[in-house]
């Protein structure tokens, strides 16, 4: 039987966009899949060593369910993004959710390859030094060669 | 039913117990039997799929008092 494989190209860096990668990429090695994590634009904050600024934002998240209605007016109140962050963590925590850094940590142990986009990263200037070590730095090209070949291609 | 190795997953949700029964099942010798406690209630398609697409058996799945109960022989 040959190996399945999946690409996925994460490009957000927000706490409810960073899920859908890490746990796609840990559920898919746990059945055997080859994965790789093209992290491009915003996704590349996912690599970074210390994922605790990772935040979730109400405003401009109509869809995000409140404890109460809340008008965007108040949505842009200073501290609301630490509040809403806070208050995501802790529903995760209660539900049992492994954290993004524990899921991340699956990933690497189940040998999924993250590639950071060398193009972003000079972009934003990013600091390499920020970023976990477990990290390929390549680009468009060199992600294609794998996911051409892929049974699963995801944009996130 | 008989079992070699028990793993309870209990208090965990997706995707950590269908992870974590792989990490179980790792150094399991083929043919042995790991049973999981869930009380996730995703996990009871979610332990079948991974049988389907993995190969090891799912030998049963109950539910007793709100936990879900699983027996898996490694392939």
């Amino acid at each position: 039987m040959t190996t399945k494989k999946m690409a996925i190209i994460a490009t957000k860096g927000t706490l409810d966009m960073a899920y859908p990668p890490f746990i796609l990429a840990s559920t898919a090695a746990a059945l055997g899949y080859e994965v790789q994590i093209f992290f491009t634009f915003y996704g590349l904050q996912l690599l970074r060593k210390d994922l605790s600024d990772v935040m979730i934002s109400p405003l401009a998240n109509p869809a995000m369910p409140m404890p109460i209605p809340m008008p965007v007016m108040v949505q842009m109140l200073p501290g609301m993004e630490s509040m809403a962050t806070m208050m995501m963590k802790q529903k995760l925590k209660k539900h049992g959710v492994a954290s993004l850094t524990e899921l991340r940590d699956l990933c690497l142990e189940a040998d999924v390859k993250f590639i950071a986009c060398q193009m972003t990263v000079d972009l934003f200037e990013f600091d390499k030094s920020e970023f976990i070590e477990n990290v390929e730095y390549g680009g468009a090209t060199m992600f294609m060669g794998f996911a051409g070949d892929t049974d699963v291609c995801l944009f996130i | 039913m008989n079992f070699d190795k028990e793993f309870d997953a209990s208090g965990l949700n997706c995707p950590l117990p269908i992870i974590k029964t792989k990490k179980s099942l790792t150094d399991m010798e083929s043919g042995k039997v790991l049973k999981v406690i869930a009380t996730d209630c995703g996990a009871v398609k979610d332990m079948q799929a991974f049988a389907d697409q993995t190969g090891n058996k799912l030998l049963a799945s109950t539910e007793e008092g709100g936990k879900y109960i699983f027996f898996m022989q490694k392939k």
